[in-house]
């Protein structure tokens, strides 16, 4: 059943909260001084008058429209849906975090600082970094400021003069992006038939110009660049750095690390790896880390361990300033920080090998049915190819996935990377158990099976959900964007 | 060995194994070489049970202290209703990523559709996005708009009124850049723009200014936004949106964009994080606006329906030639305001403003009789103000002497600043959640001190 907007059960009069009566002194409150008339609103806005019980029901209601890791399997590649503890939720909503004031004085926030402080120390550990920023809130946030500090350091070492970024064609589009807004030419680089960094390419392209390379490792295909020690020497002999996309980190978490492999600056998704919930597209998280040479650079403030405590460090001159309002998304670290305690060094370790586990299942028992054509491991995730279904039956990646949806899954990742054409990006966690996964499996079969003998039903995917497929050229051609 | 979250048996393990064709797990990270295989595991500690974790987070826990909060610069203590908490933390809306599959995502894509709504509305602007990181972040979003709407510009007016913190993080935003932030100095607290006209040349995209501004005055923006539209620049205004209850909107002064940051309508005080900057602009700016969009449409039958719409703005489309490399951003703070707005209706947010401005009031004014404590200047203000004292020492005296009483008594601007200019200086906020009792208790100890 659909759901009506909120503001369409608006009644006059009625109220959903009601704040207690003002209770200042009679005589001051007549004595008030008003705005000038100059400064003050003169229309109304339009907000939703209900009862307590229509706000309860109206956003339950959509809830129920909505599905999440709780609600089912959710194998949304290089997204890395896992399972999102409850006690994180329940220490993220403990008073003696939510009720503490960024700007309070330090001696009354040391909580909070020794949360921030210990989850650097361990990311530090883990990713095999020098230290880091926890101020980005996003991943693409994190590589805003990984490039600013890049950049910064260039100019800081007389080499202005390298502009250029080199990312590979199957690189997520944050990266494009933001290389661009930070005013570095974006230079792509080809993968070779195996799907890892075309090396002839990225020589050829690497010169006194380049500033960087962003890689993601394992990349989009899921697969480990199996030349990186290679890469890595190469860039870093024509004087440029390089950069991790953390993306994928959840696959070598614990067994290998992006500062041993050579990347100068990363940034991590602790919505991903470190288990925080994705809340419908943030908030989340994306700490930056980085190499001993490139730490002058991190934004402001930094937080140092005195004898007195917990303090804020301001006056490092070279770093690249405030990227976030305040200190970050906080309530997202400590989410972050309880779900490290609880794993451990041995349990982070078993979720990588678990992650990989998983997806090389739930490959080998695919692949019969859908060809994989790059590589015959993979790491965390892996991508399928529809094309045959396309060609033989007129079945699309797209209707693959919707069809998912009517079984009550999330669709993986669709058709990206574009080296594989009628791509599935199939990422399913560590989360996941054998019977889940087998579940799974025999359902893209049965769809395969379908494809064959009633394409139909397919094509016009999902069937069981308060909508079917939208028409987004009207949506685009006639924006309705608000009530 | 059993491990958190994860569901494997052995028995599942050699199951899986066998299917795959490999003999041990360690098997599946051959690919990454001997070189790069950690020998050990890494040097983090042990895991621990979820009572050891909730024992040891309890005892950090206690290293934080609360106390009431007359602390504001962005990040304010206001009523949340109970509606809230509850409503956004349905396992559903936290555990969902970005609604990239309409059809299984219809209720967060129409949370969302609520949320640009009430945007629009509060700003009186035509159309907004489903958010973006934080208010600083919208500013330095909103710069990059102007930057790309007006060719060959290269700079924009930054006034310098700004939150300290948004300045900063603006100027992160140039740095590297061929971008340039120029700053309009302040007079008597209030952005100065009559030498405005002069600045505007082809080079200047437009003009970012902010009320209730650093020190919590409200500004006058009378005949900005023509002067800026007659130069070919864009009018950018940036507020505390509850502020937007009583004040003029950015639609009223002839703004061309509204920016800001939702703290004040339903999010905690959360140690700064996350909160939820918003950006809303006109018609005419609908396709360079950042971020995620939902729009409303219809499915083969006809029924209504939304999606995440207007993409060819963004970077998984554009790539290098995006103008923003925004992603996801902030849905489930996003939801948390919406949710807000919807129990306190337009009639609450009215009453939550008013009652802050009456209660900021009363208490400055009972502080400005004092000795030794001046209001600064003598401009309107909402829910905040700046106080500056006579003495450092008195001042230090003060801040401990509330502190006692359970009282943090307000923010030191150099502490924004690092300005010895500054140091005098402390802005004090009162939300409507501050009760009378508390408002005395704070004037009891002011006048302990200040006689």
């Amino acid at each position: 059943m659909s759901e009506p907007l909120l503001i369409d059960l608006s009644k006059k009069g009625r109220k959903a909260y009601c704040f207690p009566p003002l209770d200042l002194p009679r005589g001051f409150e007549q004595a008030l001084p008003s705005l000038p008339q100059n400064l003050v609103r003169q229309k109304d806005a339009r907000l939703p008058e209900v009862a307590e019980l229509d706000v309860v029901r109206h956003f339950t209601r959509l809830s129920n429209l909505v599905h999440g890791v709780d609600n089912g399997m959710y194998p949304l590649g290089s997204c890395t849906m896992k399972y999102n503890p409850k006690l994180s939720e329940h220490i993220a909503g403990m008073h003696e975090f939510t009720q503490i004031h960024p700007l309070q004085d330090v001696s009354t926030s040391q909580g909070c600082l020794s949360v921030m402080y210990n989850l650097l120390e361990d990311l530090s550990s883990i990713t095999g970094m020098s230290w880091g920023t926890l101020q980005p809130c996003a991943g693409a946030h994190g590589e805003y400021t990984g490039l600013k500090m890049i950049r910064s350091y260039l100019v800081k070492k007389g080499q202005s003069q390298r502009t250029k970024v080199l990312i590979p064609i199957s690189a997520h589009g944050t990266n494009p992006a933001s290389a661009a807004v930070n005013g570095f030419d974006v230079v792509p680089i080809a993968s070779d038939g195996e799907g890892m960094v075309d090396l002839e390419d990225l020589a050829s392209k690497l010169d006194e110009s380049t500033a960087a390379l962003m890689l993601t490792n394992p990349n989009t295909l899921g697969l480990f660049e199996k030349n990186i020690l290679k890469i890595s020497e190469m860039v870093h002999a024509s004087g440029a750095l390089l950069y991790y996309d953390g993306a994928n980190l959840n696959a070598i978490m614990g067994m290998a690390t992006p500062g041993e492999m050579g990347f100068d600056v990363i940034h991590l998704n602790l919505h991903k790896t470190f288990s925080t919930p994705h809340g419908g597209g943030g908030p989340g998280s994306g700490p930056v880390m980085c190499s001993d040479a490139l730490r002058p650079f991190l934004p402001k403030p930094d937080i140092e361990l005195t004898d007195s405590g917990y303090v804020y460090r301001w006056d490092e001159e070279d770093s690249i300033g405030k990227v976030s309002l305040f200190w970050g998304n906080f309530l997202v670290l400590l989410r972050a920080y309880v779900y490290i305690l609880r794993m451990g060094s041995e349990g982070i370790r078993a979720a990588a090998r678990h992650a990989v586990l998983n997806a090389n299942y739930v490959a080998a028992r695919l692949e019969p049915a859908f060809p994989i054509p790059y590589g015959k491991r993979c790491m965390h995730e892996f991508v399928l190819s529809c094309a045959h279904l396309k060609e033989q039956y007129g079945v699309s990646a797209q209707d693959v996935a919707k069809a998912l949806i009517d079984e009550g899954y999330h669709p993986p990742t669709m058709y990206f990377p574009s080296l594989v054409s009628e791509a599935l990006m199939i990422e399913p966690t560590e989360s996941e158990s054998l019977e889940t996964l087998d579940a799974f499996v025999d359902t893209l079969l049965a769809i395969a099976e379908r494809a064959k003998t009633d394409p139909e039903s397919l094509k016009t995917a999902p069937h069981t959900t308060v909508v079917g497929r939208l028409d987004e050229v009207r949506a685009v051609k006639q924006p309705d964007l608000r009530y | 060995m059993v491990y958190p979250y994860i569901p494997h048996t052995d028995e599942d393990r050699k199951h899986m194994l066998k299917a795959i064709g490999v003999d041990s797990l360690g098997q599946l990270f051959d690919g990454l070489g001997e070189d790069l295989l950690l020998a050990d595991s890494v040097p983090i500690s042990h895991g621990r049970t979820e009572d050891e974790v909730q024992r040891m987070i309890d005892s950090i826990a206690q290293r934080n202290v609360r106390g009431i909060p007359f602390l504001g610069c962005g990040c304010y203590d206001h009523i949340i209703p109970a509606t809230v908490k509850a409503l956004s933390s349905l396992p559903s809306f936290v555990t969902a990523y970005t609604p990239y599959q309409a059809e299984m995502s219809q209720g967060l894509l129409q949370a969302i559709y609520e949320f640009q709504s009430m945007v629009c509305e509060i700003t009186g602007l035509d159309v907004a996005n489903a958010s973006l990181y934080d208010g600083a972040n919208a500013a330095s979003e909103a710069a990059s708009l102007m930057i790309g709407a007006k060719r060959k510009a290269t700079t924009v007016l930054v006034s310098e009124t700004l939150h300290p913190f948004t300045l900063q993080v603006l100027k992160t935003w140039a740095k590297g850049t061929e971008h340039t932030i120029k700053l309009i100095a302040e007079k008597d607290g209030v952005v100065d723009l009559s030498g405005l006209a002069s600045l505007l040349d082809d080079l200047c995209a437009g003009l970012i200014v902010q009320s209730p501004n650093r020190y919590g005055l409200l500004e006058d923006y009378t005949d900005v936004a023509s002067l800026l539209h007659e130069k070919g620049c864009l009018f950018a205004i940036s507020n505390d949106p509850l502020s937007l209850a009583i004040q003029k909107s950015p639609a009223e002064w002839g703004a061309d964009i509204g920016i800001g940051d939702t703290q004040s309508l339903g999010l905690s005080l959360a140690f700064g994080g996350p909160s939820c900057g918003y950006m809303a602009v006109k018609e005419a700016l609908l396709r360079r606006i950042p971020g995620r969009i939902v729009g409303a449409t219809v499915d083969g039958q006809g029924r209504r329906g939304y999606t995440l719409t207007l993409q060819a703005r963004e970077q998984h489309i554009k790539r290098e030639r995006a103008t923003s490399n925004v992603c996801s951003n902030q849905a489930l703070a996003a939801l948390m305001t919406t949710i807000h707005l919807s129990s306190l209706g337009w009639g609450g947010m009215v009453e939550a403003a008013n009652q802050s401005y009456a209660k900021a009031h009363y208490l400055a004014y009972h502080l400005a009789q004092l000795p030794g404590i001046t209001l600064i200047w003598d401009k309107p203000f909402w829910c905040e103000f700046p106080l500056v004292f006579s003495d450092a020492k008195r001042m230090r005296k003060f801040l401990q002497e509330l502190r006692n009483e359970g009282i943090f008594a307000g923010v030191r601007l150099s502490a924004l600043t690092r300005q010895v200019r500054d140091e005098l200086v402390l802005l004090v906020a009162v939300t409507e959640k501050r009760s009378r009792e508390e408002l005395e208790m704070y004037l009891a100890a002011a006048r302990r001190v200040m006689k």
